[in-house]
């Protein structure tokens, strides 16, 4: 896949974080929250993670220690959509593995995979709180749960027309 | 007894969750009208008369907690929220920041009074996102109607919250670590002391409460602490909110007076087994919680009978599986979640749980030998002993109460090694 090379209006936009944030290195975490949902597939090009470095003087060993340890930051593209399917103690009992051959099928791609359109990534995820409607996944940040074999057609349609 | 109460949940679903105009109506921030015009240390002995303990799963006394923060010295003191829940099972705090967000803000207001702090920072996990936002705007609404500020409800006081996203990492629920991540940091718990209440967040006096903890204040101060004391056991004061899910008819947050057992909550609240099976077990407080097999669903829930029975409450989440669920497939989902959530600060848990799940794969695949399990019996001590943290010496409490209870599931599943052999 290839990367998005930043523009300048981008690194003026993620500028634009950094200030609101006082370049206070403190703020790290949420500065590269809102510039990864700044840049298309999600995820934090080098030139952005060096960028950001620099202007908060810290090392880029130390931006990427953060990035790769939280998994809500990428530092790969993604797709343009992720679903995120929890396979967590509840979706276990509640046999998320149906929903998984679902998606498997319908998408024609395999956990962890992505379509060759760019446009489906498929991946499972730690429980994110909505239990009380598994089966779940999410997709971007969008829940869907009580899953059925319709019910995740109609969704994946809706993803797929737009 | 009432077998569900509404207290903290009484505005569920009742008043819409972002008017300001609802929740005063529904008697919202009588509670800190009430509490404003008390000195600090009669907020705390109300605090400590309700006799609550904190609901975010390390059941401290809440009205000593305060007490501590109160007596440090400083003029820069910071209060905290944890709203980071990520037990697998929990959603009970997704419930209070979905459908009453100023109950917790009012909480949170109280117990800067108390402490005396003017900082306030809301920890919300990345998956809430969109709660997140709610919890902006009604700051917001807050801030424009005295009810956060400069000078609160006209008197001198003065408090503001910022809302922080946490970044998809389980961990960063241990206050140390949440602290961590909000000073730009991995999320890696660290070493007491200095403890967070001398040194938390930027090294000022920090005072961190789970979510379901604060919105429990405004209710002490509108019906009194000893009227919500009333409620529940001795050594359990109040209710509880807990998320009941898995192979049940209704699975939901619900507010329960402490000590009805958990036959009741399983089968009264939560309507029973799906698809007309028989339970087998639950898992208690989240996949750091105890399995309870059904034939001890006659325990109360409370802090004394699980105390006796060797169960922690955690989060506050009851899991329950049908008799189809096969044990050690269940306690794999467990260690895969540990695996894929531990920093990796100390050996014991990095290298237990990768261990734990390759021995696991063996158990699921029906390959094991009795060697693997002698060893997961033993690393799983070595981890409940040694780990730095929580995360660790709790990643094989599920493990160790199913070797109890179940020991049978095990021995099939290498039995079948011997025969294939
Ligand atoms: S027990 Fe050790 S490796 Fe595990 S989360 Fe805690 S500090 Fe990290
Ligand atoms: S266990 Fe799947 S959403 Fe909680």
């Amino acid at each position: 896949m290839k990367n998005v090379t930043l523009n300048k209006a981008l690194f003026l936009k993620i500028n634009e974080i950094i200030k609101k944030y006082e370049s206070d290195k403190h703020n790290l975490l949420a500065i590269l929250l809102e510039t990864q949902d700044l840049i298309p597939k999600h995820y934090i090009p080098i030139e952005a993670a060096a960028f950001i470095g620099d202007k908060l003087n810290i090392p880029i060993s130390r931006v990427y220690d953060v990035i790769s340890f939280y998994s809500a930051l990428n530092d790969k593209p993604k797709a343009q959509h992720v679903i995120k399917l929890c396979k967590s103690t509840t979706c276990r009992v509640n046999r998320y593995q149906t929903v998984r051959d679902v998606l498997e099928k319908e998408l024609g791609i395999k956990m962890g995979q992505t379509t060759p359109d760019g446009k489906f990534a498929l991946e499972y995820s730690a429980c994110f709180g909505a239990c009380d409607i598994s089966p779940a996944f999410r997709i971007d940040t969008e829940v869907y749960g009580n899953l059925t074999e319709k019910k995740i057609k109609e969704i994946i349609n809706k993803y797929k027309e737009v | 007894m009432k077998k569900t109460v509404s207290l903290i949940s009484k505005n569920f679903k009742k008043i819409h969750p972002e008017s300001l105009k609802e929740y005063l109506k529904a008697g919202g921030y009588d509670g800190l009208k009430n509490a404003l015009p008390l000195t600090s240390l009669e907020v705390i002995t109300a605090v400590k008369k309700s006799g609550i303990k904190g609901r975010g799963g390390a059941a401290y006394p809440t009205g000593l907690k305060w007490e501590q923060a109160a007596a440090i010295p400083g003029p820069r003191k910071i209060v905290i929220c944890n709203a980071d829940e990520g037990e697998p099972g929990t959603f009970k705090d997704r419930y209070l920041l979905e459908y009453d967000p100023f109950k917790i803000i009012e909480g949170m207001t109280i117990a800067a009074y108390a402490v005396g702090a003017n900082e306030g920072y809301i920890y919300i996990r990345e998956e809430y996102k969109k709660l997140q936002n709610r919890m902006r705007k009604i700051i917001d609404i807050a801030i424009q109607n005295g009810f956060l500020g400069n000078n609160i409800l006209g008197t001198n006081f003065k408090f503001n919250i910022k809302v922080f996203s946490g970044a998809g990492a389980y961990v960063c629920g241990e206050n140390s670590t949440l602290i961590e991540s909000m000073e730009g940091k991995s999320g890696r718990p660290r070493i007491k002391p200095p403890y967070i209440k001398e040194r938390g967040l930027f090294n000022l006096p920090t005072l961190v409460n789970n979510v379901e903890t604060f919105s429990i204040i405004p209710v002490i101060f509108t019906i009194g602490p000893e009227e919500y004391a009333k409620y529940g056991t001795p050594n359990s004061r109040g209710t509880k909110l807990i998320s009941i899910a898995g192979n049940i008819k209704k699975p939901g947050t619900y507010e329960i007076p402490f000590g009805i057992t958990l036959n009741e909550i399983v089968f009264d609240i939560g309507g029973g087994i799906r698809n007309n099976k028989k339970l087998k077990f639950l898992q208690i407080g989240g996949a750091s919680g105890s399995i309870v097999p059904a034939s001890m669903t006659h325990i109360r829930y409370c802090y004394e009978d699980f105390k006796e029975h060797n169960i922690t409450m955690g989060s506050g989440a009851i899991l329950v599986a049908d008799e189809t669920i096969k044990v050690v497939d269940f306690l794999k989902s467990v260690q895969d979640f540990f695996l894929h959530e531990s920093c990796g600060k100390c050996t014991p848990c990095r290298e237990g749980n990768r261990q734990l799940s390759k021995i696991f794969n063996r158990f699921v695949k029906g390959n094991a030998s009795i060697e693997d399990f002698k060893t997961i019996e033993r690393f799983g001590k070595v981890m409940k002993y040694c780990s730095f943290c929580g995360l660790g010496q709790s990643a094989t409490t599920a493990l160790l109460s199913a070797i109890k209870h179940f020991p049978d599931e095990f021995y099939t599943h290498i039995d079948k090694v011997h025969k294939t052999i």
